[in-house]
């Protein structure tokens, strides 16, 4: 862990000392345990507050958008593929792009490791490649990362970054151990009055506070659609039909685009399963466009394209 | 025997039809003049073209009270636009999936390719749109709350 750390340091400080980017988009030690946050290094001094943990949750492609002048990012494999769907669709130019890739391990849940501590406050952690080791007043724990995992980080499939200008370690193993087609389609299997409950026990609890919306690396329209009030296609009520609609229309106009990094639900205050209908989504793009998002950034995204023979059994 | 003082209506579906200026909206009424009979629950939304429909709009059909949605326009290859079809396909295809994912039952939600001189295509989808929705009754799952208390 600690050498990925030591590198991202040393290079960041490097590209800034030269002059090579103006900023270094990166993670710096949150102010709790268990919560690294987005950070964003102007200086060689600066760049060594940076760090890699397990608990880099949020992801910093989304910060890139709009930024003047050069930047550096730092981009596991998630990340990098974000970065590629911004150069897919030129938000981003590749000159103005330094990317410092670290293969990654797979972040962790913060909920399940509070889970594993009985309502004991954690005060400090030490990692290493397979254990966490949360200490805090009067107790040590040893956790399996393997357990600890996000959702997304348990089934995710591609770990490694696919662009990169340095890498900060060996590259690993490619997948986690889960498989992502047995739970992103886990509705499936139910009757539509039956899929319509699973959906209202997802989402019922949603306070829209659109934490969601703001963490994801794809959202980036100058008015989102729940802020126009000119067709007004989300209104401001906690009834169902709105929150549904917000859900629904967030993970529709994600699709194609989504890289399943798991921001969105890293985000909600509600510990909700914000990904459900997201990696359902990116399921289907893949089974009927055979595409997976930002794998190649000179290839536009799938609903930005079409071919001759795309699918159409539905139409009439 | 007291006599109901209004008499009891049948169920009438209501559905909210997107068609396609260049093809559809004119193989309406290419079915009309040629006296095709078709059946009137359906409230046509004329658009320039299908790939103008977002998600958006076919998910506030069914808040604001839609029982079913129906979207035609043109076969692919005679787009007035060229394209327009072809990336709308590529929406539907998610969307439809998407939504019946999230429990709208297969039935409420139609695409079709109808060109300007299918006129006794246009009336079999119709009739095909219009009785399927019948048969699933009024939808209520994405209904707007005030429209529920209404409904």
């Amino acid at each position: 862990m600690n050498e990925r750390q030591i590198f991202i340091r040393e290079k960041a400080a490097r590209l800034l000392s030269e002059g090579r980017v103006d900023r270094v988009l990166g993670y710096r030690k949150g102010s709790v345990p268990l919560r690294d946050a987005p950070f964003v290094a102007r200086t060689p001094e600066e760049a060594g507050e940076l760090v890699w943990s397990s608990f880099c949750l949020g992801n910093v492609a989304k910060a890139l958008i709009g930024l003047p002048g050069k930047s550096a990012v730092v981009a596991q494999g998630c990340v990098s593929r974000n970065l590629a769907v911004l150069l897919a669709e030129n938000r981003v130019l590749r000159e103005n792009l330094v990317i410092i890739g670290v293969p990654c391990l797979g972040m962790a849940d913060p909920a399940k490791v509070l889970a594993e501590l009985g309502g004991r406050e954690p005060a400090s952690l030490v990692e290493t490649a397979e254990t966490l080791t949360v200490s805090g007043p009067g107790f040590t724990k040893d956790l399996k990362r393997q357990f600890m995992l996000r959702d997304n980080c348990h089934t995710c499939r591609h770990r490694n970054p696919v662009i990169h200008d340095f890498l900060a370690a060996e590259t690993g193993p490619e997948t986690g151990l889960g498989d992502i087609e047995k739970t992103s389609g886990l509705w499936e299997k139910f009757t539509p009055a039956e899929r319509f409950e699973q959906l209202q026990a997802t989402y019922k609890d949603c306070v829209r506070c659109y934490a969601c919306r703001d963490a994801c690396p794809l959202c980036s329209c100058p008015t989102c659609f729940v802020d126009q009030s000119d067709p007004q296609w989300v209104g401001k009520t906690q009834d169902f039909s709105e929150i549904a609609a917000y859900h629904l229309l967030r993970a529709f106009h994600c699709a194609g685009r989504c890289t399943d990094c798991g921001a969105c639900e890293s985000a909600c205050p509600q510990t909700l399963k914000v990904r459900r209908l997201t990696s359902k989504l990116e399921r289907d793009v893949r089974a009927l466009f055979g595409r997976e998002a930002g794998m190649d950034p000179s290839v536009p995204p799938p609903l930005a394209t079409w071919k001759t023979d795309d699918p159409e059994g539905f139409m009439k | 025997m007291m006599k109901p003082l209004t008499p009891i209506q049948p169920y009438a579906p209501r559905i909210a039809a997107m068609f396609c200026n260049w093809c559809t909206y004119a193989g309406a009424d290419l079915a009309g003049v040629s006296r095709l009979q078709y059946p009137a629950n359906f409230r046509v939304v004329r658009v320039p073209c299908t790939g103008r429909i977002s998600a958006e709009m076919i998910l506030h059909a069914f808040k604001q009270g839609a029982d079913g949605v129906w979207v035609s326009g043109c076969h692919p290859g005679s787009c007035h636009y060229l394209e327009g079809n072809l990336y709308a396909r590529r929406r539907f295809a998610l969307l439809k999936n998407i939504l019946e994912y999230a429990g709208l039952e297969p039935g409420r939600l139609h695409f079709s390719w109808i060109s300007s001189s299918e006129a006794t295509k246009f009336q079999e989808t119709a009739i095909a749109v219009v009785e399927t929705v019948r048969a699933l009754g009024p939808a209520t799952g994405f209904l707007a709350g005030i429209r529920r208390e209404v409904a």
